[in-house]
Protein backbone atom coordinates (compact mmCIF):
# COMPACT_ATOMS: atom_id res chain seq x y z
CA UNK A 1 0.00 0.00 0.00
CA UNK A 2 1.16 3.30 -0.65
CA UNK A 3 0.38 5.64 2.27
CA UNK A 4 -0.36 8.93 0.65
CA UNK A 5 -0.01 8.76 -2.67
CA UNK A 6 -0.55 12.51 -3.77
CA UNK A 7 3.20 12.73 -2.54
CA UNK A 8 4.92 9.19 -2.57
CA UNK A 9 3.82 9.35 -6.51
CA UNK A 10 3.78 13.29 -7.43
CA UNK A 11 5.75 14.40 -10.74
CA UNK A 12 8.88 16.57 -10.26
CA UNK A 13 6.97 19.47 -11.31
CA UNK A 14 4.32 19.28 -8.60
CA UNK A 15 7.34 18.11 -5.14
CA UNK A 16 9.31 21.14 -6.75
CA UNK A 17 6.62 23.87 -6.23
CA UNK A 18 5.83 22.43 -2.66
CA UNK A 19 9.09 22.20 -1.71
CA UNK A 20 9.53 25.70 -3.02
CA UNK A 21 6.81 26.79 -0.89
CA UNK A 22 7.99 25.28 2.36
CA UNK A 23 11.93 26.03 2.18
CA UNK A 24 10.94 29.68 1.63
CA UNK A 25 9.12 29.93 4.75
CA UNK A 26 11.37 28.09 6.59
CA UNK A 27 14.37 30.13 5.31
CA UNK A 28 12.76 32.89 6.89
CA UNK A 29 11.71 31.34 9.90
CA UNK A 30 15.11 29.96 10.57
CA UNK A 31 17.17 33.67 9.83
CA UNK A 32 14.57 35.19 12.25
CA UNK A 33 14.84 32.67 14.69
CA UNK A 34 18.49 31.23 14.82
CA UNK A 35 21.21 33.61 15.69
CA UNK A 36 24.11 31.35 14.47
CA UNK A 37 22.59 31.00 10.95
CA UNK A 38 21.81 34.49 10.17
CA UNK A 39 24.88 35.68 10.69
CA UNK A 40 26.07 32.47 8.19
CA UNK A 41 23.36 33.82 5.81
CA UNK A 42 24.91 37.54 6.29
CA UNK A 43 28.20 36.79 5.78
CA UNK A 44 27.53 35.23 2.41
CA UNK A 45 25.58 38.50 2.01
CA UNK A 46 21.83 36.66 1.71
CA UNK A 47 18.88 37.38 2.58
CA UNK A 48 15.70 35.39 2.83
CA UNK A 49 14.38 37.15 -0.24
CA UNK A 50 17.51 36.08 -2.15
CA UNK A 51 15.49 31.98 -2.05
CA UNK A 52 12.97 32.15 -4.24
CA UNK A 53 12.47 28.42 -5.06
CA UNK A 54 14.40 25.11 -4.55
CA UNK A 55 16.77 25.94 -7.11
CA UNK A 56 17.90 28.44 -5.18
CA UNK A 57 19.00 26.34 -2.61
CA UNK A 58 22.73 25.76 -2.86
CA UNK A 59 23.07 29.63 -2.31
CA UNK A 60 22.19 28.67 1.02
CA UNK A 61 25.35 27.93 3.98
CA UNK A 62 25.18 24.86 5.58
CA UNK A 63 24.55 23.80 9.23
CA UNK A 64 27.09 21.14 10.69
CA UNK A 65 26.91 19.29 14.11
CA UNK A 66 29.11 21.81 15.84
CA UNK A 67 26.32 24.26 15.41
CA UNK A 68 24.26 22.26 17.29
CA UNK A 69 26.75 21.32 19.70
CA UNK A 70 28.26 25.02 19.89
CA UNK A 71 24.53 26.16 20.73
CA UNK A 72 23.98 23.41 23.66
CA UNK A 73 21.02 22.42 24.40
CA UNK A 74 18.35 24.66 23.15
CA UNK A 75 19.63 27.41 21.21
CA UNK A 76 18.53 25.73 17.62
CA UNK A 77 15.58 25.76 18.68
CA UNK A 78 12.71 28.28 16.92
CA UNK A 79 9.53 28.01 19.23
CA UNK A 80 9.33 28.67 22.78
CA UNK A 81 9.76 25.51 24.92
CA UNK A 82 6.10 25.83 25.44
CA UNK A 83 5.40 24.48 21.74
CA UNK A 84 8.23 21.81 22.69
CA UNK A 85 6.38 18.42 23.83
CA UNK A 86 9.51 15.86 23.05
CA UNK A 87 13.38 15.88 23.26
CA UNK A 88 15.91 13.52 21.74
CA UNK A 89 19.40 13.21 22.10
CA UNK A 90 22.22 11.26 20.25
CA UNK A 91 25.63 10.99 21.61
CA UNK A 92 27.85 14.24 20.43
CA UNK A 93 31.59 14.44 20.21
CA UNK A 94 32.87 15.77 23.55
CA UNK A 95 30.07 13.86 25.70
CA UNK A 96 27.63 16.36 24.95
CA UNK A 97 25.05 15.03 23.29
CA UNK A 98 23.08 16.77 20.40
CA UNK A 99 19.59 17.91 21.39
CA UNK A 100 16.33 18.34 19.11
CA UNK A 101 13.05 18.99 20.09
CA UNK A 102 9.58 18.11 18.45
CA UNK A 103 6.27 20.14 18.74
CA UNK A 104 3.03 18.58 18.41
CA UNK A 105 2.97 19.34 14.45
CA UNK A 106 6.59 17.72 14.71
CA UNK A 107 5.75 14.96 15.97
CA UNK A 108 2.58 13.88 13.61
CA UNK A 109 4.93 14.80 10.87
CA UNK A 110 7.25 12.25 12.09
CA UNK A 111 4.59 9.79 12.45
CA UNK A 112 3.57 10.15 8.60
CA UNK A 113 7.15 9.35 7.68
CA UNK A 114 7.75 6.64 9.93
CA UNK A 115 3.78 5.57 8.40
CA UNK A 116 4.54 5.68 4.99
CA UNK A 117 8.48 3.83 5.30
CA UNK A 118 6.16 1.15 7.36
CA UNK A 119 3.99 0.77 4.10
CA UNK A 120 6.76 0.61 1.69
CA UNK A 121 8.46 -2.10 3.60
CA UNK A 122 5.03 -3.90 3.15
CA UNK A 123 3.57 -3.24 6.96
CA UNK A 124 -0.41 -2.95 7.28
CA UNK A 125 -2.77 -2.88 9.72
CA UNK A 126 -3.32 -6.55 10.78
CA UNK A 127 0.26 -6.51 11.35
CA UNK A 128 1.76 -6.91 15.05
CA UNK A 129 4.74 -5.07 15.18
CA UNK A 130 8.12 -5.65 17.70
CA UNK A 131 9.73 -2.88 18.35
CA UNK A 132 13.21 -3.85 19.48
CA UNK A 133 14.74 -0.52 19.15
CA UNK A 134 16.12 1.40 22.39
CA UNK A 135 13.22 3.84 23.70
CA UNK A 136 14.27 6.30 25.32
CA UNK A 137 16.76 9.80 24.29
CA UNK A 138 17.34 7.46 21.13
CA UNK A 139 14.68 8.04 17.97
CA UNK A 140 14.32 4.43 16.88
CA UNK A 141 11.84 3.05 19.71
CA UNK A 142 9.29 5.98 19.56
CA UNK A 143 10.00 6.85 16.24
CA UNK A 144 8.83 3.38 14.82
CA UNK A 145 6.20 3.33 17.66
CA UNK A 146 3.86 6.40 16.02
CA UNK A 147 4.23 5.36 13.08
CA UNK A 148 2.75 2.24 13.41
CA UNK A 149 0.57 3.16 15.66
CA UNK A 150 -0.84 5.92 12.95
CA UNK A 151 -0.60 3.20 10.45
CA UNK A 152 -3.12 1.31 12.79
CA UNK A 153 -1.18 -1.88 13.46
CA UNK A 154 -0.90 -2.95 16.70
CA UNK A 155 2.80 -2.05 18.50
CA UNK A 156 4.57 -4.43 20.88
CA UNK A 157 7.10 -2.01 22.85
CA UNK A 158 9.11 -4.21 24.09
CA UNK A 159 12.82 -2.39 23.20
CA UNK A 160 15.89 -3.36 23.32
CA UNK A 161 17.95 -6.64 24.47
CA UNK A 162 16.43 -9.57 26.52
CA UNK A 163 16.67 -11.95 23.68
CA UNK A 164 14.47 -14.53 25.40
CA UNK A 165 11.74 -12.46 25.73
CA UNK A 166 11.93 -11.28 22.52
CA UNK A 167 11.54 -15.07 21.08
CA UNK A 168 9.14 -15.76 23.38
CA UNK A 169 6.87 -12.82 22.26
CA UNK A 170 7.37 -13.96 18.92
CA UNK A 171 6.08 -16.78 19.51
CA UNK A 172 3.23 -15.94 21.81
CA UNK A 173 1.68 -12.64 20.08
CA UNK A 174 2.94 -13.87 16.24
CA UNK A 175 5.13 -11.20 15.30
CA UNK A 176 4.69 -9.91 12.08
CA UNK A 177 7.29 -7.75 11.84
CA UNK A 178 10.74 -6.97 13.95
CA UNK A 179 11.92 -3.19 14.18
CA UNK A 180 15.93 -3.55 15.23
CA UNK A 181 19.38 -2.52 14.27
CA UNK A 182 20.40 -5.23 11.73
CA UNK A 183 23.05 -6.46 13.87
CA UNK A 184 20.53 -7.36 16.93
CA UNK A 185 18.70 -9.36 14.01
CA UNK A 186 21.37 -11.26 13.30
CA UNK A 187 22.13 -12.23 17.41
CA UNK A 188 17.93 -12.64 17.39
CA UNK A 189 19.01 -15.38 14.33
CA UNK A 190 21.48 -16.84 16.07
CA UNK A 191 19.51 -17.36 19.35
CA UNK A 192 16.88 -18.91 17.55
CA UNK A 193 19.32 -21.42 16.40
CA UNK A 194 20.92 -22.39 19.75
CA UNK A 195 17.17 -22.78 20.98
CA UNK A 196 16.65 -25.21 18.26
CA UNK A 197 13.51 -22.80 16.79
CA UNK A 198 12.94 -23.00 13.21
CA UNK A 199 11.98 -19.62 12.13
CA UNK A 200 9.22 -21.32 9.89
CA UNK A 201 7.34 -21.77 13.47
CA UNK A 202 7.35 -18.08 13.68
CA UNK A 203 5.13 -15.50 11.74
CA UNK A 204 7.73 -12.95 11.02
CA UNK A 205 7.78 -11.88 7.15
CA UNK A 206 9.02 -8.39 7.32
CA UNK A 207 12.33 -7.05 9.34
CA UNK A 208 12.93 -3.52 9.26
CA UNK A 209 16.29 -2.50 10.25
CA UNK A 210 18.27 0.78 10.45
CA UNK A 211 20.51 2.81 12.92
CA UNK A 212 24.00 1.46 11.64
CA UNK A 213 25.37 0.32 8.46
CA UNK A 214 24.96 -2.66 7.24
CA UNK A 215 25.96 -4.71 3.42
CA UNK A 216 24.06 -6.55 1.12
CA UNK A 217 25.64 -9.63 2.19
CA UNK A 218 24.70 -8.77 5.65
CA UNK A 219 20.93 -8.53 4.21
CA UNK A 220 21.08 -11.54 2.08
CA UNK A 221 21.98 -13.39 5.52
CA UNK A 222 18.88 -12.26 7.82
CA UNK A 223 16.40 -13.17 5.66
CA UNK A 224 18.32 -16.37 5.31
CA UNK A 225 18.15 -17.22 8.63
CA UNK A 226 14.98 -15.84 9.64
CA UNK A 227 13.20 -16.26 6.42
CA UNK A 228 12.30 -12.79 6.23
CA UNK A 229 12.30 -9.93 3.63
CA UNK A 230 15.02 -7.09 5.27
CA UNK A 231 14.24 -3.35 4.36
CA UNK A 232 16.67 -0.85 5.04
CA UNK A 233 15.40 2.35 7.27
CA UNK A 234 17.27 5.76 7.25
CA UNK A 235 17.32 8.75 9.59
CA UNK A 236 18.96 10.91 11.73
CA UNK A 237 17.97 12.48 15.03
CA UNK A 238 18.95 15.73 13.65
CA UNK A 239 16.48 15.77 10.79
CA UNK A 240 13.84 13.96 12.46
CA UNK A 241 15.02 10.49 13.18
CA UNK A 242 14.02 7.06 11.64
CA UNK A 243 11.81 7.24 8.43
CA UNK A 244 13.59 10.04 6.71
CA UNK A 245 13.96 7.82 3.87
CA UNK A 246 13.21 4.12 3.93
CA UNK A 247 12.75 1.12 1.29
CA UNK A 248 10.26 -0.36 -0.56
CA UNK A 249 9.48 -3.85 -1.23
CA UNK A 250 11.47 -3.50 -4.46
CA UNK A 251 14.93 -2.78 -2.04
CA UNK A 252 16.26 -0.82 -5.20
CA UNK A 253 17.37 2.30 -2.58
CA UNK A 254 15.13 3.66 0.36
CA UNK A 255 12.61 6.67 -0.86
CA UNK A 256 13.45 9.58 0.52
CA UNK A 257 10.45 11.66 2.32
CA UNK A 258 11.58 14.68 0.05
CA UNK A 259 8.43 17.31 0.79
CA UNK A 260 9.53 17.42 4.61
CA UNK A 261 13.21 16.71 3.90
CA UNK A 262 15.42 17.85 0.50
CA UNK A 263 18.03 15.90 0.04
CA UNK A 264 21.34 17.22 -2.00
CA UNK A 265 24.34 15.48 -2.43
CA UNK A 266 28.02 17.90 -2.30
CA UNK A 267 31.17 16.98 -2.43
CA UNK A 268 32.66 17.25 1.07
CA UNK A 269 35.91 18.77 -0.35
CA UNK A 270 34.86 21.40 -2.34
CA UNK A 271 31.22 21.38 -0.61
CA UNK A 272 29.87 22.13 -4.33
CA UNK A 273 26.69 20.23 -5.48
CA UNK A 274 28.04 16.89 -7.67
CA UNK A 275 26.37 15.93 -10.79
CA UNK A 276 23.13 14.39 -11.11
CA UNK A 277 23.98 10.44 -9.79
CA UNK A 278 27.51 10.86 -8.13
CA UNK A 279 28.23 9.82 -5.06
CA UNK A 280 29.05 12.41 -2.33
CA UNK A 281 28.08 13.56 1.32
CA UNK A 282 24.45 13.87 1.80
CA UNK A 283 23.03 16.88 2.99
CA UNK A 284 19.21 17.54 4.38
CA UNK A 285 16.90 20.58 4.63
CA UNK A 286 14.22 19.73 6.38
CA UNK A 287 11.02 22.39 5.56
CA UNK A 288 8.73 21.45 7.85
CA UNK A 289 10.19 20.88 10.56
CA UNK A 290 8.87 23.59 13.90
CA UNK A 291 11.15 22.81 16.60
CA UNK A 292 14.47 22.59 15.39
CA UNK A 293 14.35 23.44 11.60
CA UNK A 294 17.96 22.89 9.62
CA UNK A 295 18.90 23.77 6.16
CA UNK A 296 21.35 22.01 4.61
CA UNK A 297 22.33 20.15 7.14
CA UNK A 298 25.64 17.62 6.42
CA UNK A 299 25.29 14.36 7.76
CA UNK A 300 28.34 13.30 6.54
CA UNK A 301 26.98 9.85 4.86
CA UNK A 302 27.78 9.38 1.59
CA UNK A 303 25.40 7.71 -0.89
CA UNK A 304 24.25 8.98 -4.23
CA UNK A 305 20.63 10.00 -5.74
CA UNK A 306 18.66 8.20 -7.95
CA UNK A 307 15.87 9.98 -9.47
CA UNK A 308 14.12 7.34 -11.60
CA UNK A 309 10.51 6.09 -10.74
CA UNK A 310 10.67 3.19 -8.74
CA UNK A 311 8.69 -0.20 -9.74
CA UNK A 312 6.72 0.13 -6.66
CA UNK A 313 5.15 3.08 -7.94
CA UNK A 314 7.03 6.32 -5.99
CA UNK A 315 8.39 9.18 -7.79
CA UNK A 316 10.18 10.00 -4.19
CA UNK A 317 13.86 10.21 -5.07
CA UNK A 318 15.80 7.21 -3.61
CA UNK A 319 19.14 7.69 -1.71
CA UNK A 320 21.66 4.17 -2.14
CA UNK A 321 22.35 2.91 1.19
CA UNK A 322 25.36 4.51 2.81
CA UNK A 323 29.10 3.77 1.80
CA UNK A 324 30.74 5.54 4.52
CA UNK A 325 30.83 8.91 6.33
CA UNK A 326 32.79 11.98 5.17
CA UNK A 327 34.32 12.15 8.43
CA UNK A 328 35.81 9.32 11.04
CA UNK A 329 32.50 9.08 12.79
CA UNK A 330 32.24 5.44 13.71
CA UNK A 331 28.65 3.22 14.48
CA UNK A 332 29.25 0.98 16.86
CA UNK A 333 26.08 -1.29 17.89
CA UNK A 334 23.85 2.06 16.89
CA UNK A 335 25.77 4.38 18.93
CA UNK A 336 27.93 7.31 17.23
CA UNK A 337 31.65 7.06 18.30
CA UNK A 338 33.93 9.75 17.01
CA UNK A 339 37.11 9.21 17.98
CA UNK A 340 38.23 12.37 18.98
CA UNK A 341 35.65 11.69 21.63
CA UNK A 342 37.84 9.53 23.35
CA UNK A 343 40.73 11.34 22.60
CA UNK A 344 39.39 14.00 24.64
CA UNK A 345 38.73 11.32 27.58
CA UNK A 346 41.85 10.86 27.28
CA UNK A 347 43.78 13.82 27.50
CA UNK A 348 41.11 14.84 30.37
CA UNK A 349 43.07 12.14 32.29
CA UNK A 350 46.61 12.92 33.81
CA UNK A 351 47.45 10.02 33.73
CA UNK A 352 48.08 9.44 30.14
CA UNK A 353 48.53 10.69 26.83
CA UNK A 354 45.98 10.72 23.75
CA UNK A 355 47.73 8.07 22.01
CA UNK A 356 45.82 5.18 21.36
CA UNK A 357 43.96 2.82 18.73
CA UNK A 358 40.75 1.48 18.23
CA UNK A 359 39.66 -1.93 16.61
CA UNK A 360 36.52 -2.82 15.81
CA UNK A 361 35.32 -6.45 15.74
CA UNK A 362 32.46 -8.19 15.24
CA UNK A 363 32.20 -11.02 17.02
CA UNK A 364 29.35 -13.60 16.21
CA UNK A 365 26.63 -10.56 15.35
CA UNK A 366 27.52 -8.11 17.99
CA UNK A 367 30.58 -5.11 17.46
CA UNK A 368 33.45 -5.29 20.22
CA UNK A 369 35.33 -1.69 20.53
CA UNK A 370 38.47 -2.57 22.07
CA UNK A 371 40.88 0.62 23.01
CA UNK A 372 44.39 0.51 23.10
CA UNK A 373 46.08 2.71 25.11
CA UNK A 374 49.97 3.41 25.49
CA UNK A 375 51.82 3.43 28.99
CA UNK A 376 53.83 6.35 29.74
CA UNK A 377 56.54 6.58 31.43
CA UNK A 378 54.75 9.03 34.01
CA UNK A 379 52.14 6.65 34.83
CA UNK A 380 54.08 2.97 35.00
CA UNK A 381 53.97 1.38 38.26
CA UNK A 382 55.11 -1.99 38.98
CA UNK A 383 52.44 -3.24 40.58
CA UNK A 384 50.05 -4.96 38.82
CA UNK A 385 47.11 -3.14 40.79
CA UNK A 386 48.02 0.17 39.54
CA UNK A 387 48.04 -0.72 36.40
CA UNK A 388 44.73 -2.51 36.56
CA UNK A 389 43.43 0.31 38.45
CA UNK A 390 44.91 2.70 35.17
CA UNK A 391 42.67 0.07 33.46
CA UNK A 392 39.36 0.24 35.16
CA UNK A 393 39.26 4.05 35.24
CA UNK A 394 39.79 4.62 31.79
CA UNK A 395 37.23 1.87 30.79
CA UNK A 396 35.25 3.78 33.27
CA UNK A 397 35.83 6.86 31.95
CA UNK A 398 35.11 6.03 28.25
CA UNK A 399 32.00 3.62 28.57
CA UNK A 400 30.42 6.77 30.71
CA UNK A 401 30.93 9.01 27.76
CA UNK A 402 30.15 6.38 24.60
CA UNK A 403 27.90 4.39 26.16
CA UNK A 404 28.60 1.38 25.30
CA UNK A 405 31.47 -1.39 26.83
CA UNK A 406 34.73 -0.85 26.03
CA UNK A 407 37.96 -3.24 26.43
CA UNK A 408 41.14 -1.34 27.48
CA UNK A 409 44.21 -3.05 26.58
CA UNK A 410 47.48 -1.27 27.96
CA UNK A 411 50.08 -1.65 25.20
CA UNK A 412 53.86 -0.37 25.10
CA UNK A 413 54.97 3.34 23.96
CA UNK A 414 55.07 3.96 21.00
CA UNK A 415 53.60 0.78 19.50
CA UNK A 416 50.98 2.75 18.04
CA UNK A 417 51.90 3.51 14.36
CA UNK A 418 52.27 7.23 13.93
CA UNK A 419 52.61 8.60 10.28
CA UNK A 420 53.63 11.44 8.90
CA UNK A 421 51.34 14.55 10.93
CA UNK A 422 48.16 11.76 11.43
CA UNK A 423 48.57 8.87 13.66
CA UNK A 424 46.60 5.73 12.39
CA UNK A 425 43.36 6.09 15.35
CA UNK A 426 41.28 3.08 13.97
CA UNK A 427 41.10 -1.18 12.74
CA UNK A 428 37.65 -1.37 11.40
CA UNK A 429 38.23 -5.27 11.19
CA UNK A 430 34.52 -5.91 10.61
CA UNK A 431 33.08 -6.91 7.27
CA UNK A 432 30.13 -4.73 6.63
CA UNK B 1 70.31 -0.71 52.39
CA UNK B 2 67.68 0.41 49.59
CA UNK B 3 67.95 -1.69 46.09
CA UNK B 4 67.38 0.06 42.87
CA UNK B 5 65.31 -2.65 40.91
CA UNK B 6 64.89 -1.92 37.55
CA UNK B 7 60.91 -2.71 36.35
CA UNK B 8 59.86 -2.83 32.71
CA UNK B 9 56.09 -2.75 31.22
CA UNK B 10 56.14 -6.24 28.46
CA UNK B 11 53.44 -6.38 26.22
CA UNK B 12 52.60 -9.48 26.30
CA UNK B 13 54.13 -10.42 22.78
CA UNK B 14 56.71 -12.92 21.51
CA UNK B 15 60.53 -11.84 21.48
CA UNK B 16 60.16 -8.86 24.10
CA UNK B 17 62.11 -10.64 26.71
CA UNK B 18 65.07 -11.41 24.35
CA UNK B 19 65.05 -7.90 23.52
CA UNK B 20 65.51 -6.75 27.17
CA UNK B 21 67.89 -9.11 27.55
CA UNK B 22 69.48 -8.74 24.48
CA UNK B 23 69.90 -4.58 25.07
CA UNK B 24 71.30 -5.56 28.67
CA UNK B 25 73.86 -7.83 27.08
CA UNK B 26 75.12 -5.39 24.60
CA UNK B 27 75.75 -2.91 27.44
CA UNK B 28 77.75 -5.71 29.72
CA UNK B 29 75.16 -5.15 32.35
CA UNK B 30 74.51 -7.95 34.01
CA UNK B 31 71.02 -9.63 35.93
CA UNK B 32 71.76 -11.22 38.74
CA UNK B 33 67.36 -11.89 39.90
CA UNK B 34 64.28 -11.37 38.21
CA UNK B 35 60.46 -11.92 38.35
CA UNK B 36 58.10 -11.53 35.95
CA UNK B 37 53.98 -10.77 36.91
CA UNK B 38 52.07 -11.50 34.32
CA UNK B 39 48.25 -10.50 33.43
CA UNK B 40 45.99 -11.72 30.33
CA UNK B 41 47.93 -8.64 28.47
CA UNK B 42 50.68 -7.47 29.54
CA UNK B 43 53.84 -8.16 32.23
CA UNK B 44 56.17 -6.53 34.63
CA UNK B 45 59.76 -7.66 34.20
CA UNK B 46 61.34 -7.09 37.49
CA UNK B 47 64.68 -7.27 37.56
CA UNK B 48 68.46 -6.96 39.58
CA UNK B 49 71.24 -5.38 37.47
CA UNK B 50 74.44 -4.61 37.71
CA UNK B 51 73.86 -0.92 36.65
CA UNK B 52 70.23 0.11 37.25
CA UNK B 53 70.81 3.81 36.30
CA UNK B 54 72.83 3.11 33.00
CA UNK B 55 70.13 0.25 31.96
CA UNK B 56 67.25 2.09 33.21
CA UNK B 57 68.90 4.96 29.91
CA UNK B 58 68.92 2.06 28.09
CA UNK B 59 65.46 0.75 27.68
CA UNK B 60 63.76 4.19 27.90
CA UNK B 61 66.23 5.01 24.99
CA UNK B 62 64.87 2.14 23.08
CA UNK B 63 61.21 2.98 24.13
CA UNK B 64 60.62 1.03 26.90
CA UNK B 65 58.04 1.94 29.63
CA UNK B 66 60.43 1.16 32.32
CA UNK B 67 61.62 2.79 35.95
CA UNK B 68 63.82 2.23 38.97
CA UNK B 69 61.65 0.31 42.20
CA UNK B 70 62.93 0.88 45.69
CA UNK B 71 63.12 -2.76 46.88
CA UNK B 72 65.30 -4.51 49.93
CA UNK B 73 67.09 -8.05 49.73
CA UNK B 74 67.29 -10.31 53.01
CA UNK B 75 69.40 -12.27 54.00
CA UNK B 76 68.04 -15.77 55.05
CA UNK B 77 69.95 -18.87 55.95
CA UNK B 78 69.09 -21.67 53.34
CA UNK B 79 67.60 -23.98 55.59
CA UNK B 80 63.88 -24.58 56.81
CA UNK B 81 61.72 -22.38 58.46
CA UNK B 82 64.13 -19.34 58.26
CA UNK B 83 61.32 -17.35 55.83
CA UNK B 84 58.64 -18.21 58.22
CA UNK B 85 60.59 -16.26 60.82
CA UNK B 86 61.22 -13.46 58.46
CA UNK B 87 57.77 -13.30 57.52
CA UNK B 88 56.29 -13.22 61.05
CA UNK B 89 58.47 -10.19 61.81
CA UNK B 90 57.20 -8.54 58.96
CA UNK B 91 54.08 -9.29 59.77
CA UNK B 92 54.20 -8.56 63.51
CA UNK B 93 55.60 -5.00 62.67
CA UNK B 94 52.79 -4.22 59.92
CA UNK B 95 55.20 -4.27 57.38
CA UNK B 96 52.57 -4.52 54.10
CA UNK B 97 54.18 -6.24 51.09
CA UNK B 98 53.39 -5.40 47.70
CA UNK B 99 55.29 -8.51 46.26
CA UNK B 100 58.43 -10.55 46.46
CA UNK B 101 60.71 -13.06 44.81
CA UNK B 102 63.99 -14.93 46.09
CA UNK B 103 67.06 -16.60 45.03
CA UNK B 104 69.71 -18.02 46.25
CA UNK B 105 73.37 -18.19 46.78
CA UNK B 106 74.89 -21.82 48.51
CA UNK B 107 74.44 -20.96 52.38
CA UNK B 108 71.93 -18.10 51.92
CA UNK B 109 68.64 -17.40 50.34
CA UNK B 110 67.88 -14.35 49.60
CA UNK B 111 64.59 -12.37 49.23
CA UNK B 112 63.95 -9.00 47.60
CA UNK B 113 61.07 -7.47 48.94
CA UNK B 114 58.87 -4.73 47.52
CA UNK B 115 57.28 -3.11 50.60
CA UNK B 116 54.72 -0.66 50.54
CA UNK B 117 56.79 1.57 53.05
CA UNK B 118 60.61 0.51 52.13
CA UNK B 119 62.37 2.67 55.39
CA UNK B 120 59.73 1.51 57.55
CA UNK B 121 60.44 -2.28 56.73
CA UNK B 122 64.58 -1.64 57.00
CA UNK B 123 64.19 -0.12 60.48
CA UNK B 124 61.37 -3.04 61.68
CA UNK B 125 63.88 -5.45 60.06
CA UNK B 126 67.15 -4.40 61.51
CA UNK B 127 65.26 -3.50 65.15
CA UNK B 128 65.02 -7.82 65.07
CA UNK B 129 68.80 -7.82 63.74
CA UNK B 130 67.84 -9.82 60.16
CA UNK B 131 70.45 -9.23 57.83
CA UNK B 132 70.25 -6.86 55.21
CA UNK B 133 72.17 -6.86 52.04
CA UNK B 134 74.18 -3.82 50.44
CA UNK B 135 72.85 -2.47 47.19
CA UNK B 136 76.68 -2.37 46.27
CA UNK B 137 77.47 -6.12 47.14
CA UNK B 138 73.71 -7.25 45.17
CA UNK B 139 74.97 -5.24 41.89
CA UNK B 140 78.03 -6.94 41.53
CA UNK B 141 76.85 -10.73 42.21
Amino acid sequence: MIWNEKIECASRDFMNEIQSERLIATVKRVYHNIPYYRKKMQEKGLTPDDIKSVADLSKLPFTTKTDLRDSYPFGSFTVPMSEIVRIHASSGTTGRPTVVGYTRNDISMWSENVTRALCMAGVHQNDMVQIAYGYGLFTGGLGLHYGTENLGASVIPISGGNTKKQIQLMQDFGSTVLCCTPSYALYIAEALEEMNISPDSLKLRVGIFGAEPWSENMRKEIEAKLHIKAIDIYGLSEIVGPGVSCECEEQAGMHVNEDHFIPEIINPETLEPVAPGEVGELVFSTITKEGIPLLRYRTRDLTRLIYDKCKCGRTLVRMEKCKGRSDDMLIIRGVNVFPSQIESILLEMSETEPHYLLIIDREGTLDTLKVQVEVQEQFFSDEIKELQNLTKKIKHNLESTLGISVTVQLVEPKTIERTAGKAKRVIDNRQI
Amino acid sequence: MIIKQLSVFLENKSGRLNEVSGLLAEAGINMSAFSIADTSDFGILRVIVSDPERALAILREKQFSASLTEVVCLICPNEPGALARALDILSNEGIQIEYMYAFSIEKSANIIIRPANVQKCINALNMHQMELMKASDLYKL
